[in-house]
């Protein structure tokens, strides 16, 4: 099957500081990937270089969403084409209403593929079906965007403007952070439910926890911008067990030989 | 980074949509010689037939006038104005008061239709009675016949000084007196028409009353005049819009209101206030000096401002509610956004006298390109006023580096039972915001028009509906940058 997310040696960095030191990775539909690792070591930069978040600067390599290249698309058109960033910390957005912000999200992609915009009713009743997905009420719609919305909330409000934008790959940065049982519970089984044979995720977390809901067909760990290790579902384990300081060890002491 | 300049250009100079109501109309216009005199005066009397009562007024205002200077107390740059260079009075020529609409210049029509104000009754909108002011004088008052059946008045100024001569001497320049400042006694000499609005004892107005404003002719300035009575138990709500051709010249717009609220009666005024802004140099656009004024003089009345301020080179204005019955309620609700090289110095005064008034007070600025905003407000509460509450919430919003946004708030409070709260903000869209919008599908320059929309709701959602969609587009036209 061919690849869905291909990325070759992709550098970047921030105010000239080089946090991505060459990263490849191949994610193909149906799959999910963690990539796991240390604080600091470049995992909410990854996924914000492939959203095309403008506080960084690709020095090098390649990135490629079903064939495009991902690097040469404004963050509007790699949203277009079927890339989803699940945020760390979602943005609020005092007044916008949800029922407001997802309908412009959802139009202007329509217009990207040429499709007449969505009516008002068929637009709310696909709200309807999608926050049940998260277990979201109705009052959903007229609050604004994240604004007096608890972390849980917050996070289930991320899955559910995933679910209505149906994309093709899916990054969730730190979804469980902030996240007590139940919310992970309901944010995971959302994640889930919205997995298909033609769709792709990537978790980045830093513990194991949300894995054992989310199972991982592959995991990474990233460690100084690179990644270091690769491995089926049982590396988190081990590293949930290990720490990650073998990986360190290992790792600084292979740059300083 | 190419991605965050791209944003910060977007932000930076939002700017330079076309301004879609900037064509003139070829029509015959009676436009009489520049310059102000005594004669001028007298010939604009003369010319709509006046009494001798309301040449009087005139004439004293007019003297008035020409004592005073230019106030210069508020943020603004404002350039000389040569009064004597502006022509007073400018008509277009039809035959006098058309009595239907047969008898209204094609033209005129299609002026009107242009700026999606149909006259034509059975087109008109739905719930929506319109009188239309091109330049001096009232062009067509639409759905007069309905109203009537219920005795509500609503018919240009001049009509009501010919049909209602009593109402009319009893209320004018009651609430805005010549005296009150510059601008009002030259409006006082000079006012060609507008809008006279009465709404008898206990009855509700079934439908919007609108007064449509359109300055056409070159070199002229538009002094209008409104004058609305609610009388005991009624209520209405009155909608104002106004539009002018682009021109490199300003023009000078000095308009009074004057609202008067009786026993337990209710107005709502809104105006959404788009007129030309001037280029991105700053030329031309109008220059706006707004009294606006309402005494709610019944016991328990109630008088609420809302104001979408998006035109003119510089707004210049304070719609007020002097509180003196008992229990009286005034609110202001303001939008104004400036752009390129606008200027507005615009806010609300509330004067307590009665006991236990309320006012609230919600002011939104949106300041954008080399733009300077300013909000400028009084509350205040006298001696024997007791037991006075007001809310006053003040929020600025920046978009862009080069614009001001100022807040001159003044609380005169002079009895110790009053509540009196004040909350400002001032805040700037953040790029973690455009670029949550830009990650689900929206691009930056319609992310900024939701953003601010959101910014602005609370004042939004106050205008009727048939404004509210109408103002939503104009808040994301003020602010549209050009892409790329």
């Amino acid at each position: 099957m061919s690849d869905l997310l291909n990325v070759k040696d992709l550098r970047a960095g921030i105010e000239g500081k080089e946090i991505l030191r060459g990263i490849n990775l191949t994610v193909r539909p149906g799959e999910v990937h963690a990539i796991m690792g240390p604080n600091g070591s470049g995992k909410s930069t990854l996924s914000g270089v492939l959203a095309g978040d403008p506080r960084f600067t690709v020095t090098g390599g390649t990135a490629t969403l079903g064939g495009t290249d991902l690097l040469a698309l404004s963050p509007e058109d790699r949203s277009h084409e079927g890339l989803f960033l699940s945020f760390q910390y979602p943005v609020e957005i005092p007044g916008v209403t949800m029922v407001n912000f997802m309908r412009a999200a959802v139009n202007a992609k329509r217009k990207y593929l040429g499709q007449e915009p969505l009516s008002a009713g068929d637009f709310l009743k696909m709200m309807r079906q999608k926050r049940a997905i998260v277990e979201l009420d109705n009052k959903l719609a007229s609050r604004s965007v994240n604004e007096g919305f608890s972390g849980g909330e917050k996070k289930r409000n991320e899955i559910f403007q995933m679910a209505v934008l149906e994309p093709r790959l899916s990054i969730l940065d730190e979804t469980d952070s902030g996240l007590d049982i139940d919310a992970l519970r309901i944010v995971a089984g959302g994640v889930n439910k919205l997995r298909s044979e033609s769709n792709a995720t990537i978790v980045i977390t830093h513990y194991q926890r949300l894995l054992d809901y989310i199972r991982p067909d592959f995991v990474h760990i990233l460690y100084k911008g690179r990644i270091v290790h690769s491995g089926g579902p049982e590396l988190a384990l081990e590293l949930e067990e290990k720490g990650y300081d073998w990986i360190k060890e290992r790792i600084d002491n292979d740059e300083q030989a | 980074m190419e991605q965050e300049n791209e944003n910060r250009k977007i932000i930076d100079d939002a700017a330079s949509s076309e301004y879609k109501y900037g064509f003139s109309t070829d029509i015959d216009t009676d436009i009489i010689p520049r310059g102000l005199s005594e004669e001028v005066v007298r010939l604009i009397s003369a010319k709509k037939g006046e009494p001798q009562w309301l040449l009087d007024f005139r004439l004293e205002a007019y003297r008035h006038w020409r004592t005073l200077t230019m106030p210069r107390w508020a943020h603004l740059r404002i350039p000389e104005i040569d009064f004597q260079d502006i022509s007073y009075y400018a008509a277009p020529r039809t035959k006098a008061a058309p009595g239907s609409l047969d008898e209204v210049d094609p033209q005129l029509l299609d002026t009107f239709n242009r700026l999606g104000i149909p006259l034509q009754e059975q087109k008109a909108l739905a719930g929506m009675a319109v009188d239309a002011v091109m330049d001096s004088v009232s062009v067509k008052t639409t759905h007069r016949e309905k109203l009537a059946e219920l005795g509500i008045i609503f018919c240009s100024l001049s009509e009501a000084v010919r049909d209602y001569p009593d109402l009319v001497r009893r209320y004018l320049g009651r609430v805005v007196g010549y005296r009150d400042n510059f601008f009002a006694a030259l409006n006082s000499a000079v006012f060609s028409d507008g809008s006279f609005v009465y709404i008898p004892k206990g009855v509700r107005c079934p439908m919007e009353l609108s007064t449509y404003f359109r300055i056409n002719a070159a070199g002229t300035g538009q002094f209008e005049r409104t004058l609305i009575v609610a009388d005991d138990d009624s209520y209405v709500s009155y909608l104002e819009g106004c539009t002018a051709p682009m021109r490199d010249e300003n023009q000078l717009h000095a308009a009074i209101v004057e609202i008067i609220v009786e026993d337990r009666a209710e107005v709502k005024y809104s105006t959404v206030q788009n007129w030309y802004a001037g280029d991105d140099e700053g030329r031309g656009g109008v220059f706006n000096f707004v009294t606006k004024r309402g005494l709610c003089r019944g016991d328990y009345s109630k008088l609420s401002w809302t104001q979408v301020e998006t035109g003119s080179a510089i707004t210049w204005k304070y719609p007020s509610c002097i509180l003196a019955g008992e229990g009286a309620v005034g609110e202001f609700y303001s939008v104004a956004v400036t752009n390129r090289r606008q200027q507005a110095d615009t806010g609300t005064k509330m004067i307590h006298i009665g006991s236990n008034t309320r006012s609230t007070i919600v002011s939104k600025g949106i300041s954008a390109g080399r733009s300077e905003n300013s909000y400028r407000g009084l509350v205040k509460v006298a001696p024997a006023a007791s037991g006075v509450r007001n809310y006053t919430q003040c929020d600025s919003l920046l978009l862009g580096s080069e614009c001001g946004a100022h807040t001159f708030p003044y609380i005169d409070v002079a009895n110790d039972t009053a509540v009196v709260e004040h909350e400002a903000t001032t805040s700037k869209i953040s790029d973690d915001q455009i670029f949550y919008c830009n990650q689900r599908g929206i691009p930056t320059e319609e992310a900024v028009a939701l953003i601010v929309n959101g910014y602005a709701r609370e004042v939004m959602n106050k205008l009727p509906m048939e404004f509210a969609v109408e103002a939503q587009k104009l808040l994301a036209i003020t602010l549209e940058g050009s892409v790329g």
